[in-house]
């Protein structure tokens, strides 16, 4: 029963709905927004029709005139709420890669290139709803959540947009699926189990006689160093920013391959290891290496790097 | 219908005060008309909202709710002994409304409260359709549109709504008017209305007692407005008539059983008046006419005793075109069975005034000669005209004529025919209106409640019934100047009948003139007038159906003219844009249409490589362009080049 009704809205939204994907900037033309009234407005329509069989019943003629006003202002917002929402532009912006499990967020510029405000204007998602004021000639920046339940790419999907503005009697919308998507990295689990050691055969010996983290100097600061190693003291010296360099493991290379882990680890389970590994090994400052069935990534260490790692984790055989 | 759900949004404070304000404004009106109990819940009930909403207390359970329910429902029963009734139904709406406010959690309750809001302002047409209450009434439809406003859109200003609110009513104007003109009216009621719907109209009663003329004289309130096509009749021609009583019971007279149909019969001399009469409704049949009218109006019926009767209660300002002859003679073609209902008299009342009759009857004199004994003793005998007598007893005429001498004309008429009868003379009371003041702003003459008057008729062998005013006896003034000189300055009289406040009476002029016109034209607008205005506008035959074409046309047009003005705005946002827009469309049609992706540049490029022809022109427009959309500065003389070029460029 509940399947029928599903794939019945699913029906009507592929009918309505855009089909596919629209790239670039979405211009809501006049025959994509739909209008019709709200519980509210047919409550309100109804009040009109007894106001106006009273004033036939009572021969009130001001009661003729309050109930056409009324109608007429009905009709009106009709066009008020219709233009409230038409001929807005809305251009995707950043969507910022996320954890599996976490919430991704959509940026949507809402602009509104007319010389009158669009007030109140709702974009919904998964029973969610972002809220914005366009002023006139200006944009809005809409963050629009969707959570993100699997590693891979998360499309944007269908958004519908509406408003209420002016009365609530009415409900003007339109459906959106700007062409955007969201990288999702595997959700890193929970596991205590520690970071493989380097592996003897592939990376260099570690350097005898020094401690996991002995301080070996300092050199100058570059954008990809962990912030956990830039020398605060010296900062607020105000000097210049530096780093400092450790011996050790820093000094080792660590490779983490998928097939160093368990073979009844199911896949998922292996990449959700593999990533708390990347983010640990990062976090330490190590250097590390990402090796896949038929693909392999340089140890290297740093922000460029940990995203590529992560970019290949998240969409490994997808 | 639309079935996504809003979050459970929470009422602001500030909209919460707005709608309530927006509420007392539409209670106000009725509260006079209220019973005193719900006016003190509906009053504790507002200030409960506000102490909740102030300090963000919980709204009171459900249950609580029931129990006012009940009691309410209860109460309004036992005081108006209906609760489908107009005025009890007014009421409940009251009930409900105050009691709504304490549900009032989310906006969706809000809006019921609007909706409810707008009924009450349409009930309150039931009591006054004047201009002050269409103004008020047209505020507070405002305020509580501004409240929908606020509940919708609710991070904007209470100013920029309340601007929307009047934007949103400001445009529904014209196609209210259009309408207001055009909807076929149809003339109610549509069923039977409730006992209650008509009472509180003032105005002359089925009968008359000593002090009932008197308390009307009281009251300021319009009777009904004349429309002379020619000359005004003089002031003591103006006896407008009404009900004619002649059964006597010693206090109260009443109709009796004159009701037979009869066609108009009498000599008429002189010119012939022609006017128009505006009569506001008083709940009962008869019309008002000159003495006397020469015609009945369509769908009315004449008595035997000249009372114009229309088929229904005059419950609705009503208009009709009258013609009367001020000088006429009646005839004496009445007969036996009606002379025999003009003589009768309540037996064991009134000893001393039968016995003065009938002296006068004993001297052999004729009848006019008895009529006119009893009036120059009315004019001798030192008679008061004063609105407030004394009370008077059993023998009333005999306590008026021998005793306190002080009365009001409903005194005079009712002592002028028992003498009458107890002579032996045919006589019977008329009441009506004598007088009128000609408003010289509009020409109107009204007649006011207080011009109510009650004279007599004599029936004069070879002459039939002739008009004889007891009162004009006593106080010719009454009947020469208004009832503003003939009684004591120290009567209660509506402010408008004396005569001494000059200003005080042109601004009234002005006010009535202006209330005049708003009745012709707004309110009097009734299916008549709709096939008249229609007619006038050049609609050939105006009926139902070609109505309802009209009005669909009408305000098909109307929406259409504004949805261009709303919209108008939007193709000349951006002129450079448009030009772009244009030269994209241009080589889309030769087949290079612009991709989604590709900047200006990019696009300017490719189609210049496409088109080595025209590269020189593609290359200059998208320079310009470029410019003028990215570049720093704007220049009016590179926007006409770009127009020309773009209007030139074909491929």
């Amino acid at each position: 029963m509940f399947e029928k009704i599903l794939s019945r809205s699913q029906l009507y939204l592929a009918f309505f709905g855009p089909r596919r994907p629209e790239p670039g900037t979405i211009f809501l033309r006049q025959n994509r927004v739909y209008i019709l009234p709200t519980r509210a407005g047919l409550a309100f329509g109804m009040a009109v029709g007894v106001m106006l069989v009273g004033s036939i019943n009572y021969n009130l003629s001001l009661g003729y005139v309050l109930t056409f006003l009324l109608a007429s202002m009905g009709l009106v917002a009709i066009l008020h709420t219709f233009r409230n929402l038409v001929h807005l532009y809305i251009t995707p912006g950043r969507a910022e890669p996320v954890f599996a499990g976490e919430v991704a967020w959509f940026e949507l510029f809402v602009e509104n290139r007319s010389r009158y405000d669009r007030c109140a204007i709702a974009l919904w998602h998964q029973d969610k709803a972002t809220r914005c004021d366009v002023a006139s000639a200006r944009d809005a920046m809409v963050s629009i959540p969707v959570a993100a339940a699997r590693r891979g790419w998360l499309s944007a999907g269908r958004i519908t947009m509406e408003t209420r503005f002016p009365l609530g009697l009415l409900r003007a919308w339109s459906y959106i699926q700007p062409d955007m998507r969201c990288l999702v990295y595997p959700r890193p689990d929970d596991g205590l189990l520690p970071l493989p050691e380097p592996s003897a055969g592939t990376g260099e010996k570690r350097v005898a006689g020094g401690g996991s983290d002995d301080f070996a100097g300092l050199r100058a600061y570059q954008v990809s160093d962990s912030p956990r190693h830039i020398h605060w003291k010296a900062a607020a010296r105000e000097q210049q920013l530096q780093t400092k360099v450790f011996s050790g493991r820093a000094a080792a290379e660590l490779w983490l391959a998928l097939d160093q882990l368990p073979a009844d680890l199911d896949l998922e389970s292996k990449l959700s290891r593999m990533t708390r590994w990347v983010l640990a090994a990062d976090l330490d400052g190590l250097r590390y290496g990402l090796r896949l069935p038929g693909l392999e990534l340089a140890p290297d260490a740093g922000e460029p790097h940990r995203l590529a790692c992560l970019r290949e984790l998240a969409l490994y055989e997808l | 219908m639309v079935s996504s759900k809003l979050p459970s949004a929470e009422i602001q404070l500030r909209h919460l005060f707005w709608l309530l304000a927006g509420l007392v404004l539409v209670v106000a009106p009725h509260t006079p008309r209220l019973p005193w109990w719900l006016n003190l819940i509906a009053l504790m009930l507002f200030a409960w909202r506000i102490y909740l909403g102030w300090g963000d207390r919980a709204l009171p359970r459900k249950w609580l709710l029931a129990l006012f329910v009940l009691g309410g429902i209860l109460g309004i029963y036992l005081t108006y002994r209906t609760i489908f009734g107009r005025d009890s139904g007014v009421a409940m709406l009251v009930l409900f409304l105050s009691l709504k406010l304490l549900e009032l959690r989310q906006p969706r309750d809000a809006v019921v409260l609007v909706l409810l809001s707008y009924f009450l302002a349409l009930t309150n047409f039931f009591y006054s359709q004047t201009l002050p209450t269409a103004g008020l009434m047209l505020a507070t439809t405002l305020i509580n549109t501004a409240s929908l406003v606020n509940f919708a859109a609710p991070g904007r200003s209470l100013q920029a709504n309340l601007k929307t609110a009047g934007v949103l009513l400001a445009q529904a104007g014209p196609v209210m008017l259009v309408l207001f003109l055009l909807f076929p009216r149809v003339q109610g009621p549509l069923w039977g209305l409730p006992q209650d719907a008509y009472s509180g109209v003032t105005g002359l009663s089925d009968s008359m007692s000593p002090g009932a003329i008197s308390r009307l004289s009281q009251s300021d309130a319009i009777a009904f407005r004349v429309k002379f096509s020619d000359d005004v009749p003089p002031r003591s021609q103006l006896y407008w008539r009404g009900p004619v009583f002649w059964d006597f019971d010693g206090r109260t007279w009443r109709p009796g059983n004159v009701r037979r149909y009869a066609q108009m019969q009498f000599e008429a001399g002189g010119k012939p008046y022609d006017y128009e009469v505006t009569l506001e409704p008083h709940n009962y049949s008869w019309l008002f006419a000159l003495e006397l009218a020469a015609k009945t109006p369509p769908g009315a019926r004449v008595t035997s005793d000249y009372t114009l009767l229309s088929r229904r209660p005059v419950r609705n300002r009503v208009r009709y075109e009258m013609r009367s002859y001020t000088d006429f003679t009646e005839g004496g073609t009445d007969d036996a069975r009606n002379l025999r209902s003009g003589l009768q008299l309540p037996v064991g009342f009134n000893p001393r005034s039968r016995r003065l009759a009938q002296e006068w009857a004993a001297d052999g004199a004729s009848d006019l000669a008895i009529a006119q004994k009893a009036l120059s003793y009315f004019r001798e005998q030192g008679f008061v005209y004063t609105l407030e007598p004394p009370l008077l007893g059993h023998d009333s005429v005999d306590e008026f004529l021998f005793g306190s001498k002080q009365g009001f004309c409903e005194h005079y008429a009712s002592s002028f025919v028992f003498l009458l009868r107890a002579a032996g003379v045919p006589a019977r009371v008329v009441t009506g209106y004598q007088g009128g003041d000609v408003n010289p702003v509009d020409g109107y003459m009204i007649v006011r409640q207080s011009d109510a008057h009650a004279w007599t008729e004599a029936w004069l062998k070879g002459r039939g019934w002739v008009r004889f005013d007891p009162t004009a006896a006593a106080s010719p003034v009454r009947v020469e100047s208004g009832i503003g000189a003939a009684v004591p300055a120290t009567d209660p009289l509506p402010l408008m009948a004396r005569t001494t406040l000059s200003w005080l009476r042109g601004l009234r002029y002005n006010w009535d003139a202006l209330a005049n016109k708003w009745n012709q034209l707004v309110l009097g607008y009734d299916p008549d007038r709709q096939r008249q205005f229609l007619s006038s506008m050049g609609m050939k035959e105006p009926n139902w159906g070609s109505m309802a074409l009209t009005l669909f046309w009408g305000v098909g047009a109307l929406l259409v003219l504004l949805t261009a003005w709303l919209l108008r705005r939007m193709r000349t946002a951006d002129p450079v844009q448009r030009l772009w827009l244009k030269f994209c469309t241009k080589l889309g049609k030769s087949g290079c249409p612009r991709a989604a992706h590709e900047g200006p540049a990019d696009f300017v490029a490719r189609t210049a490589s496409r088109f080595p022809g025209k590269a020189e022109r593609i290359r200059a427009i998208g320079e310009r362009y470029i410019a003028l959309r990215y570049g720093r500065r704007t220049d009016a003389h590179m926007l006409s080049e770009l127009r020309l070029l773009v209007r030139e460029l074909s491929v």
